[in-house]
């Protein structure tokens, strides 16, 4: 039990090393298909951050995962493994479509605030019902979040074919959001500063609104009376119930806000990038999410950080399949690695390097 | 299988031989360059604090650890220890402080497990019965072979235990902590069978905390500190007190200096107390007790017989049924409006029994610790939204200092102290609050001599300063040294009051059997 490695080792050295296994062990299927590993990891640097076109895409990838990955983390601290961060975001979008179509929004101003809002509660309210169930009745939360995601994306099916899609339309897809709520782009965020990005990239303002949730879910968990409850009860629940922290209470509030940013996802891909709701806007990014948050330690800026990296894998990615023979399939694989190694495999690169630390511990004493 | 049975024969071989035994985890040296020898047909201690390396010794002799140095000899003959087989089959036995059992198997069953012969239980289990009969007359080893263990009481749990290694014809017998689970007149009749066995030329080797068991019962007693053996005595040569100051490195106070209580107004009042647990087994039936600012009630019993619920239900963990008066409020027992929190603002505090599971956060610094539970208080908060981190750590560093917490590490997370400077964060916490009442369960459990003397004081000086304390330990010692008064609880009920000026180990044993004392 005792803390046998420094911190920097177990949140740097160890994703890292992770990290480069899993690039390794792509590379060699890479060289197996006989394809060029190196043209290969040269068209995804380029393709993803060669540009500001490509940063803009990469940067736009990023911010759904940091907020899915954000929400994982806090659930996690509360030991909730929500895994229905795909159905959250799905209602996420539905709350965001409801707010930009009820208004004729004169300013996204105006249309931002409500839209996070409408997000923020809609995911929460999706994550609301596992929630309580695993509170009051004890169902698992992982198998309920991810029946959620079926029945989020079965409702969502219903209502674009049903109840929102405009007369005449053939797709299921609601309207296009007025153009009032159409969120600035990175591009128009850094005009005034001179600083010239991609008009066509879809990274926009919500960027900024995940940097700020990074920051208030730090504030969250290590500053505020609510998360030191969270991380309690997440490491003993008799130990909380002994400090007159109430599991149910806890398990509520952990999985609301774990909702509420998986719901805000939304804002980036809903409003910032399709501006109208359509069928699987979310695109797996919910569950993107869990490896971001394994990855990133379940700490914000680790998560930041995870979803700049899996920005890159799915921005570069796309180029590879794009511009190469590389099969869409592979980059498939290459983030399965990753995910493989950073997340489930977690022990293999720990524990030997858990002995080093142990040997060059004893070396010096 | 087989071995070599040749144990008899030469005269003066020891029945256990250790030279330069050393095993490291890490950078921890848990044992260094230990020697023993153990004749046969004795009863040998070992004694030590907490993370001596009793332990891990032991492990090393039945074979879980490999140490990194050194030899052992048994009967004479250099022995490899790779696993428990091999143990087995050099003649060791092992009764752990946790009981290795299938509990729904019965006796016989358990007593074969591993050592079946045949494609067929039938022979193997009339063998065992047979040899079970012979065992339970030459050594008083009575148990129903037939029982299953799930029904057994844990001194009969432990006869099993015994039973086990005999039958696997053990000629060493090592007890982990053997009573620490039991009642005094159970633990008198393992110490019989312990003596039944050495006369049967049997050596026994006894891991104890429990002074007064080895002057009581070993031939001689080995003291180890730090993973060194630091002295072997012999045990007619040596007092607890010698021993005391072997274990610890320096003079300890064994004996409780207390000046005489001055009780004053009644602080807690409890009527009729009943909890039925989530599995619908009523554990607490009407208990009736009360104490008063400046006085220490003890309650006596042997672990599982209500007074965990009873501190559980006082300190607002689980909910229950009564009536319970703070300076004459009633307090809601129905947990519907009230739980940990709210007995705190009422001025109780709560010392678990369990500082690792509930008492204390594990990967929390010490520092995060050291305000758990008492997290809302507004001393503790920076602005309506934060919580003051720096303030909360300098308060911690204070503490520590005042409660000689080592190392005085604030940022240290709590796994990393040990037993005893765990207790004393939990301590630094719940006494510094000043509370009206302090609920305090097994307050030195798994807490090193030098740390239970300091824990103590601390628990009499809040007593002196009028405040009423509640003490739950299944050390009788304990209770008998610290309390003012004595409840005695037996199957979730009061069995009676007593001073302990006018009581006796024999008399509470008997209490904490079910039998009234004055009666019996």
């Amino acid at each position: 039990m005792r803390d046998v490695m420094p911190k920097w080792a177990d949140v740097v050295l160890i994703p890292l090393i992770s990290l480069v296994l899993a690039f390794l062990l792509s590379a060699v299927v890479i060289i197996a298909i006989g394809e060029d590993p190196v043209a290969a990891v040269k068209m995804m640097v380029t393709g993803a951050l060669g540009s500001t076109y490509a940063w803009g895409y990469t940067l736009y990838y990023a911010t759904n995962f940091i907020f899915t990955g954000l929400a994982v983390a806090v659930a996690f601290h509360a030991k909730l493994f929500n895994i229905g961060g795909e159905g959250q975001a799905t209602l996420g979008g539905l709350g965001v479509a409801l707010v930009c179509l009820a208004l004729p929004w004169p300013h996204w101003t105006l249309a931002l605030p409500a839209a996070v809002i409408g997000a923020a509660l809609f995911g929460a309210a999706w994550a609301a019902i596992p929630a309580w169930l695993q509170a009051k009745r004890g169902s698992h939360i992982v198998i309920t979040t991810i029946m959620f995601n079926f029945i989020g994306a079965a409702v969502l099916n219903y209502l674009l074919v049903n109840v929102m899609r405009p007369v005449g339309s053939m797709d299921p897809a609601t309207a296009k959001f007025p153009n009032g709520t159409h969120l600035p782009t990175l591009h128009d965020l850094l005009a005034p500063f001179g600083i010239a990005f991609s008009r066509a990239a879809p990274a926009n303002i919500s960027f900024l609104i995940a940097v700020a949730a990074c920051i208030l879910v730090y504030l969250l968990i290590w500053r505020t009376r609510l998360g030191y409850e969270i991380r309690a009860q997440g490491h003993s629940e008799p130990a909380a119930i002994y400090a007159g922290i109430r599991p149910v209470r806890i398990v509520m509030a952990a999985m609301l806000i774990s909702g509420a940013l998986a719901g805000l996802m939304a804002v980036n891909n809903v409003m910032g990038e399709a501006e109208r709701l359509v069928l699987n806007s979310v695109e797996g990014a919910g569950f993107i999410g869990i490896a971001v948050a394994l990855m990133g330690r379940s700490h914000p800026f680790g998560v930041f950080l995870a979803a700049i990296l899996f920005g890159f894998l799915y921005q570069g990615g796309a180029e590879l399949a794009l511009w190469t023979d590389i099969p869409r399939e592979l980059i498939v694989v290459i983030q399965a690695l990753v995910i493989l190694f950073t997340g489930a495999l977690d022990n293999m690169v720990r524990m030997p390097l858990e002995r080093l630390f142990l040997g060059l511990r004893k070396g010096r004493a | 299988m087989g071995g070599d049975g040749q144990t008899g024969g030469r005269a003066a071989a020891p029945a256990i031989e250790l030279k330069g035994i050393s095993k490291a985890f890490g950078p921890v040296q848990a044992n260094r360059d230990i020697s023993l020898r153990v004749m046969p047909g004795t009863i040998h201690g070992i004694v030590g604090e907490n993370g001596a390396g009793k332990s891990t010794l032991m492990s090393i002799l039945y074979g879980f650890y490999k140490a990194d140095a050194g030899e052992i000899l048994i009967g004479g003959q250099r022995t490899q220890i790779p696993d428990s087989q091999a143990a087995i089959r050099a003649g060791i036995g092992m009764v752990f402080q946790h009981f290795k059992l299938v509990e729904n198997f019965t006796v016989l069953e358990n007593v074969i497990l591993g050592v079946e012969e045949g494609r067929l239980l039938k022979p193997s289990l009339a063998k065992a019965r047979g040899v079970l009969k012979s065992l339970a007359e030459d050594y008083e080893l009575n148990v129903d072979p037939d029982a299953l263990i799930e029904e057994l009481g844990v001194g009969m749990k432990q006869r099993v235990e015994i039973l086990k290694a005999l039958y696997r014809q053990a000629d060493i017998l090592i007890l982990d902590e053997p009573t620490g689970v039991l009642t005094p007149a159970e633990a008198d009749h393992l110490f019989r069978i312990l003596k039944n066995l050495k006369s049967e030329g049997k050596t026994i080797i006894l891991i104890t905390h429990k002074l007064r068991e080895i002057m009581a019962i070993t031939d001689t007693v080995s003291v180890m500190r730090r993973g060194q053996m630091t002295a072997t005595l012999e045990t007619a040569q040596t007092s607890p007190e010698e021993l005391a100051e072997l274990m610890v490195g320096r003079k300890v106070l064994l004996r409780i200096d207390k000046k005489p209580a001055t009780p004053g107004r009644t602080v807690l009042e409890v009527e009729n107390l009943r909890v039925t647990d989530e599995d619908g087994v009523e554990r607490l039936k009407g208990v009736s007790l009360n104490v008063r600012a400046g006085e220490i009630l003890g309650i006596a019993g042997v672990a599982g017989n209500g007074q965990s619920q009873l501190l559980e239900v006082l300190g607002g963990m689980i909910p229950g049924t009564g009536t319970v008066r703070i300076n004459g409020d009633a307090i809601d027992l129905t947990g519907r409006h009230s739980d940990g929190q709210s007995r705190r603002a009422r001025g109780i505090a709560h010392v678990p029994e369990d500082r690792q599971r509930e008492g204390l956060i594990m990967p929390f610094m010490a520092w995060e610790n050291v305000v758990f539970g008492y997290h809302h208080d507004p001393a503790y908060q920076k602005n309506r939204a934060l919580m003051d981190n720096a303030g909360i750590r300098r308060l911690a560093e204070e503490k520590m200092e005042r409660f000689d917490v080592r190392p005085p590490n604030p940022g240290l997370a709590a796994r990393n102290f040990s037993g005893g400077n765990q207790q004393k964060i939990v301590l630094a916490r719940e006494i510094e609050r000043n509370p009206d009442l302090l609920l305090v369960g097994q307050p030195t459990r798994g807490v090193d001599i030098g740390a239970i003397e300091f824990i103590h004081q601390r628990i009499l000086d809040l007593r002196d300063a009028g405040k009423a304390v509640l003490l739950v330990s299944v050390e009788l010692e304990e209770i008998l040294s610290m309390s003012d008064r004595i409840a005695v609880m037996f199957d979730g009920r009061i069995m009676g009051e007593r001073l302990p000026g006018e009581t006796d180990e024999m008399e509470l044993g008997l209490m904490m059997a079910g039998m009234n004392g004055k009666a019996a």
